[in-house]
Formats: structure tokens, sequence, C-alpha cells
């Protein structure tokens, strides 16, 4: 299913390569940073931003120890992902206007998400306490108000509309009044998609934003979006203004590398993620875990919380911490795999991890898979569950026969295992990469 | 304005940004070297062409010289354009006389299913044929309201249930409704859905077999609508919506603004898909049939 590589696996058939050399010549790394260089442009970074990194990664590949380390691949693995978490920069708070009335103002190119953002928003803000309102200035696409209006009642909050007004202007105008008559302190403006090359819709944002002067001008930006990214953040941000943006549909498997190249050429801050249709799929932003996705290194944090939202936390905490300890049992896959088979999909959770697809190609889990797992793990001993280096030939006769199945079958769930331990090595020295992540739990809430 | 203007018009800022490129490359002797290559291969993934694609077309460009010895501009564009133009394949769609045709408009989120359904609503309309729109997006807030809007606009009857309905039901219904209206065109507009969610790709299976089931005599084209601002992507999206549902076509839309469109390249290249539509715009009249030289030709710069 995966389309594209990992950077890991595309480095190390160069690291493999290495191995049984003494000397890495000046070529190794060359080669590495072509690999680092298509990993990035397959995940939609813009050619200038990659041009650029490569550069600077290089340099620092270039310091010895890197490369005399045992697994040279992972540890520019860790040189990019650092790289990319240093790009990305923090997360940063919505501005709140000390005046006691804040406007915010979205803005984006058409179906990238601005109008279920601004729903999304307008929760997220009730939920902490404020009395936001909803206007929409979309005069263009047919229905567009009617949709602000249904999701701003979905979420409870008030909303402005008026279909028969053909200024969005006036809109914006009117929609102010009536929020400050409504006594609410936050102003969230939906405006209609445009592209930057369109002067007309472009002089209709520049008038509301001049009326309204928005506290936060923020962009809205599908996941999905290619090399043009830049050029679009760039031209909003020069002819409106631009406060920092908002990248929406992260709960597919793009990439989003854009964030990386918008971030890097405006300078302006990523200040939520979109990740989902409903209007309380909106999330902080995690520097460190988009800096995995866009690496295709797939975002295991993401799918901890998942597991998480959907079980108890207790059993996410026990999975992280086992993950960390890197003391992850059968027992524990046992769980792991009742667990994601209760949420639904497999396949629609480890598509959330880009790049993992293909590499789980062949562990499809499926029903009668599962039953037939849970009872070869069933017939291992507690010694053996709990350290499965332990099952020699005979150890794996005896469980098939316990089960009533075959040898092969147990091979393959001990083979299943190996990769799944593959894999959360993989993740395991990506996670000590975002330090400030660590120990924070999952859920632990989305605050400013 | 001709059809061509008005593809070109589309891609005015693709052109503009390919031609400062090329004239820049070759402005000094008029003839490409290894190094000016490497840079057309940039510009080529610059316009989301895709990796693959853009490497594929180089190479084959290098080839190309070392067997001709023609480096010059004239010689290079003229067979870059010949080999994007193998990478490829184009189709027109048709509505039957004489039987029914359905057109099933699907996609991830927000890439102008519904827009382009009320267009081809528009086109088949201006043409004489008699046309439905079935409203298969139950999910989405005023997906319903938007259709309807689009059906008074383009005055084309659409079949819709309420907000949550089973949008199968909603097939259904259409089906039933436009035979007995003696429909030509059925136009099923569906919700936006990411390929990797299991479920909604179901769903969209259920919509295809309550089509064969009930219209096994139609013609049917299942038409991915991609918005071609999205990058790499749209690959992926391709492959996975043909696999679910065996994809027959592709409309790209909003060439008219700021992508430059070479994932239409990418995406026929990679999937053997044909490109069917163009989308140009927000107005019922803003579609074109895609045409492969039509679309290099407003691509590429004038020789
Ligand atoms: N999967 C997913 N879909 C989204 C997300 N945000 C918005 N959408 C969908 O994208 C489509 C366009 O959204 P809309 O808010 O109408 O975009 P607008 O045209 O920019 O206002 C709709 O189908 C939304 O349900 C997201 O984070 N994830
Ligand atoms: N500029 C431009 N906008 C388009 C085009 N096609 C659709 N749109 C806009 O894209 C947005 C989403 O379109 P819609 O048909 O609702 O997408 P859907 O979610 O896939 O049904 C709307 O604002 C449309 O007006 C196009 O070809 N050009
Ligand atoms: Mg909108
Ligand atoms: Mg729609």
């Amino acid at each position: 299913m995966a389309l594209f590589e990992n950077l890991s696996s595309r480095l190390s058939r160069i690291t493999d390569a290495m191995r049984g050399r003494s000397r890495v010549t000046e070529k190794d790394i060359k080669d590495m940073m072509r690999e680092i260089r298509l990993a990035l442009l397959e995940a939609d970074v813009h050619y200038q931003v990659v041009k650029d990194l490569s550069a600077e990664i290089s340099d620092k590949a270039r310091g010895a120890e890197v490369l005399q380390s045992l697994t040279p691949g992972q540890q520019v693995v860790k040189i990019v992902h650092e790289a990319l978490i240093h790009v990305l920069g923090e997360e940063e708070k919505l501005t709140v206007s000390p005046t006691g009335f804040t406007v915010i103002m979205l803005y984006g190119l058409q179906g990238a998400g601005k109008t279920t953002t601004a729903a999304k928003l307008a929760l997220y803000l009730k939920d902490r306490g404020k009395k936001p309102m909803l206007v929409s200035t979309d005069v263009h696409r047919p229905a567009a108000q009617e949709q602000l209006q249904i999701l701003a009642e979905q979420v409870g909050v008030d909303s402005y509309i008026n279909p028969d007004e053909k200024s969005a202007l006036t809109l914006a105008k009117e929609g102010e009044e009536r929020a400050r008559y409504m006594m609410c302190d936050t102003l969230i403006i939906d405006t209609a998609g445009r592209m930057t090359v369109d002067d007309q819709l472009m002089e209709e944002l520049k008038a509301i934003n001049q009326a309204l002067n928005p506290d936060e001008r923020l962009l809205v930006v599908d996941a999905m979006i290619g090399q043009e990214a830049v050029g679009i953040a760039q031209a909003f941000e020069s002819r409106i203004g631009l406060d920092g943006f908002i990248m929406t549909k992260l709960d597919g498997d793009a990439r989003g590398g854009s964030a990386l190249s918008i971030r890097r050429m405006t300078g302006k801050p990523i200040k939520m993620m979109g990740t989902g249709e409903k209007v309380n799929d909106l999330e902080a932003f995690h520097p460190d875990r988009l800096a995995s996705r866009i690496l295709g290194m797939g975002d295991v944090l993401t799918l901890i919380e998942k597991a998480s939202e959907a079980f108890d936390q207790d059993q996410a905490e026990k999975t992280l911490e086992r993950l960390k300890a890197n003391t992850f049992t059968m027992q524990d896959m046992l769980e792991q795999l009742e667990q994601i088979q209760g949420m639904g999909s497999m396949k629609e959770m480890l598509s959330m991890v880009p790049g993992l697809g293909r590499k789980l190609g062949d562990v499809d889990i499926d029903e009668k898979d599962l039953l037939r797992t849970r009872a070869i793990i069933q017939s291992m001993t507690r010694q053996e569950r709990d350290n499965p280096r332990i099952l020699n030939a005979s150890r794996r006769r005896r469980i098939a026969r316990g089960c009533g199945l075959e040898v092969q079958d147990v091979n393959r769930v001990v083979r299943r295992y190996d990769d799944m331990m593959k894999m959360m090595k993989q993740f395991g020295m990506l996670g000590q990469g975002g330090k400030r992540r660590r120990g924070r739990m999952p859920l632990s809430g989305l605050g400013f | 304005m001709s059809l061509f203007e008005t593809f070109r018009k589309g891609l005015t800022k693709t052109r503009d940004f390919m031609t400062a490129g090329i004239n820049r490359m070759a402005a000094g002797l008029g003839i490409f070297d290894d190094d000016m290559l490497d840079e057309l291969e940039m510009i080529l993934i610059q316009a989301d062409c895709g990796m693959t694609a853009s490497t594929e077309a180089i190479e084959a460009i290098r080839e190309h010289i070392r067997q001709t010895g023609d480096a010059s501009r004239q010689g290079v564009l003229d067979f870059l354009r010949l080999t994007l133009a193998g990478m490829m394949t184009e189709k027109q769609l048709k509505i039957e006389s004489d039987r029914l045709t359905i057109y099933l408009m699907v996609g991830v989120n927000g890439t102008g299913k519904t827009t382009t359904a009320a267009k081809l609503a528009q086109r088949a309309k201006n043409q004489g044929f008699r046309v439905m729109m079935a409203a298969a997006d139950t999910f989405r807030a005023a997906a319903i309201e938007q259709l309807k809007a689009w059906g008074e606009r383009t005055q084309t009857a659409v079949i819709a249930h309420a907000t949550g309905a089973d949008p199968a039901a909603v097939v259904f219904d259409a089906i039933q409704s436009a035979r007995a209206r003696q429909t030509d065109l059925l136009l099923i507009d569906t919700a936006g859905r990411l390929h990797t969610k299991r479920n909604l790709m179901d769903e969209l299976a259920k919509i295809r077999r309550v089509i064969d089931r009930e219209a096994s005599d139609a013609l049917v084209e299942t038409i991915l609508v991609l918005d071609a601002t999205t990058g790499q992507n749209a690959i992926v999206q391709a492959r996975a919506f043909h696999e679910a549902i065996e994809v027959t076509g592709l409309a790209i839309t909003k060439l008219d603004g700021n992508a430059k469109g070479g994932v239409a390249i990418a995406v026929s290249r990679e999937t053997g898909l044909p490109l069917c539509l163009a989308g140009l715009g927000e107005d019922a009249q803003d579609l074109q049939d895609f045409s492969r030289s039509m679309f290099l030709d407003a691509l590429l710069p004038d020789l």
C-alpha cells in the first residue's frame, strides 16, 4: 500500500553496503544525502527547503562520530529528524487580544477545510471557557453559509450568516457587530476559498482584513498540498498578512511536508492540526511527531493515543513504557492485537503510519488470524511469553501441538513478534529525539 | 474563448514558471548541458510531476541527446513534450443515447466532486440530455443543500434523503427515479473520504454494488476527482480508490489557480488511468475535457 519508503529503509541500503569497509567515503555521504533529498521531496517538502536542509544536514553528518557508530543509518535519521523538529519549531498558542475581544480570520484555498476548522476552533475555545461566535463571509460557494451554521449548532456556539447578502465585507462587519452585541469574546471569521492568483478574491479578503484587523490571520492548509504551498503562503503573507497556519486532513497518510516548507519560508508557526471530519478532531501541534511523519517514520505516539482514546489509559501507558524500555513481550503483543482488533480496522490504524503499511503488508490482521495467534500465545508458558528468545524448535513443536496448529503457524507468530520489535526499536530511537515529549502522557490535553 | 484558450489561461502560471526556468537555462548557448538537465528535472519536480516521472523524463532526454547529439533548446523541449505525453493517457467521457449512463464521483475531502458533478450536469443539459443528480454525500454539513443549490442553478433534478441517511439507499432510489423519468445521465455525488479509512471505502464499494445490481445495463464511469494542488499523495489516492472500486477516469480540478498541474502527469503515469476532465474554475461552465496535447501546449513554453 505504501508507495514511498521511509528514510530509514532508504538509508539502510547504503549503510548496509558500507558495512565491512573501514572508511566512509565522501561518496557515501553524498549517496545518503541524495536519499534524504528524495525522501523529503516525496513528502512534498519544497524543493528549495530540501536543498537548504540537505546542506545543513550534510555538514552535521560529516561529524565523525556519526559514521563510526554501529548503525550509521539510524544516526543519520536521527540527525535529520532533529533538524526537522528544529525547523518546525515549538507549539504556539493562539493570540488572545488584550482588549477582551479577539478576532480570528481563517483563509486558504478552496476545499482546504476552513469552514470545518472554524467550527473546530469554536468548540476548542468554548471548551476552554471562551464565548466565541462564528461568522461566514463566503458568498461564493453554494450553501457554504448553511454549512457553517449547521456546524455552529453542532458545537453549540452562536453564528451569523446571511445568504442574501452579496458582500463578504458587509457580512464580516455585521458579524462583528453581532458578536459584540452578544457579548462574545472571540469572533471567528470563515472566508471563501481563494487562489492567490485570483486578484478579485484577494482584494475581497484584504478589505475584510483592513476593516476588522484580526488578531490572528491563519492560513488553513491541506496536508496533501504539493510544492506550491510555499508560494501560496508567501502570497497570502505579503498581500494580507499571516500569523500562523493550521494543517488539516492529517488523519490521512499524506506526509505533510509542506508544514516544514511553510514554517521555514515564512517563519510563521503551526498553530493546530486537523485530524478528522468531526468537530472535535483538532489537536495541538507536536513538532516531533510531525517530523516523524514527514520522514515516513510513522507516528507511533498518535497510534498509542488513538488506542488509549478507545481503551484505558493504564494499558496505553504500559505499552508506551514497554516500548521505551524495550520490554515488549508476547503477552503485550497479544493485548495489542486484541486492542487494535477491537478498534476496528488495523489497516486504518496503520495507515496513520506512512511507510509502515508496506512493512506490515503481510501482517494482515483478520479475525481468524487473531484467534490463531491468541491460541498460540496462550499455549506458551509464562516464561516463553516474557522471553520469546527461548522458543527453540522443540518448544515450538510443543506449542503447536498444544493448540492444534502447525509449527509454521507458531513460526509465523514469532516472526511477527520479531517484526514488531524491529519496528519498535526504530521508534524507540526516534522517541528520544523529541525529549520534551517523553514522559508526557497521551491525551494530557490540548492546552493553549 | 476557444477550448485551448480556456485551458491555456488556467495554466498561465505554470507555463510562465516553466518558460522562465527553461529560458534562463537555455539563454547562454541555446543548448542544454548536464547541469541544465538537472535543473530541468527540478523544474518538473517543482511542478509536482513527482520524482519518478521527472527522473524518467530527464533520463530519456539524456539518452536522446546521446543518440542524436541534439541538445538544442528546441530539440530538448520537443523531446520532453513527447516523453511527458507518453506518460499520460486521456479519454473522453460519453453519454449513451439508448441506455442509462451513470457517473459516480469519488475522491478525498474537498477536491471538487460536487462542483464537478454540477458542471457535468450543466454540460450534458446544454447538449440536450436528460440529467439527474443524486446526493449521496449524506455526511458533510450542508452537502445536500450545496448539491440542491447546484440543481437549481443548472435546472437539474436532485434525488436526496436526509443528512445521515444511507448513501447506498439514496443511490438505489436515484436509479429507480432515473429509470422512471428516462434519464440519460445520472450523476452521483458522494462524500469525500480519505482512502485510508477502511469503513468509508467499504461504504463506497457498497454503493458500487448497488449500481452493479440495479443498473447492470448502464454505462458506468467511476470518476476520481483530484485536486491539482495536491502533491505526491495524489498517486496514493488514485491507487487506493482504484483498488477499492475500480476507477475509470480522472478529473483534475482547480487547474485555474495556483497549481502547476504536474500531478496530472504523475498520477496518470503511475496508475495508467486516463485523464478525462479538467476543472478550471468555480462556475458551472468551467469544465473542459482533458486534452493531453492542450495540457502540454499550455504547460510547456512556446517554441
Ligand atoms: N479527513 C478530514 N477531512 C477534513 C478535515 N478538515 C476538513 N475536512 C473535510 O474537507 C472537506 C472540505 O472542508 P471545508 O471545511 O468545507 O473546506 P473549505 O472549503 O476550506 O471551507 C469537507 O469534506 C470536510 O469534511 C480533516 O482534518 N480531516
Ligand atoms: N478554483 C477552482 N475551485 C474549484 C474547482 N472545483 C471546485 N472548486 C472549489 O473547491 C471547493 C470544494 O469543492 P466541492 O465541489 O464542494 O468539493 P467536494 O468536497 O469534493 O464535493 C469549493 O469551494 C469549490 O468552489 C475548480 O476547478 N477551480
Ligand atoms: Mg468553506
Ligand atoms: Mg461534496
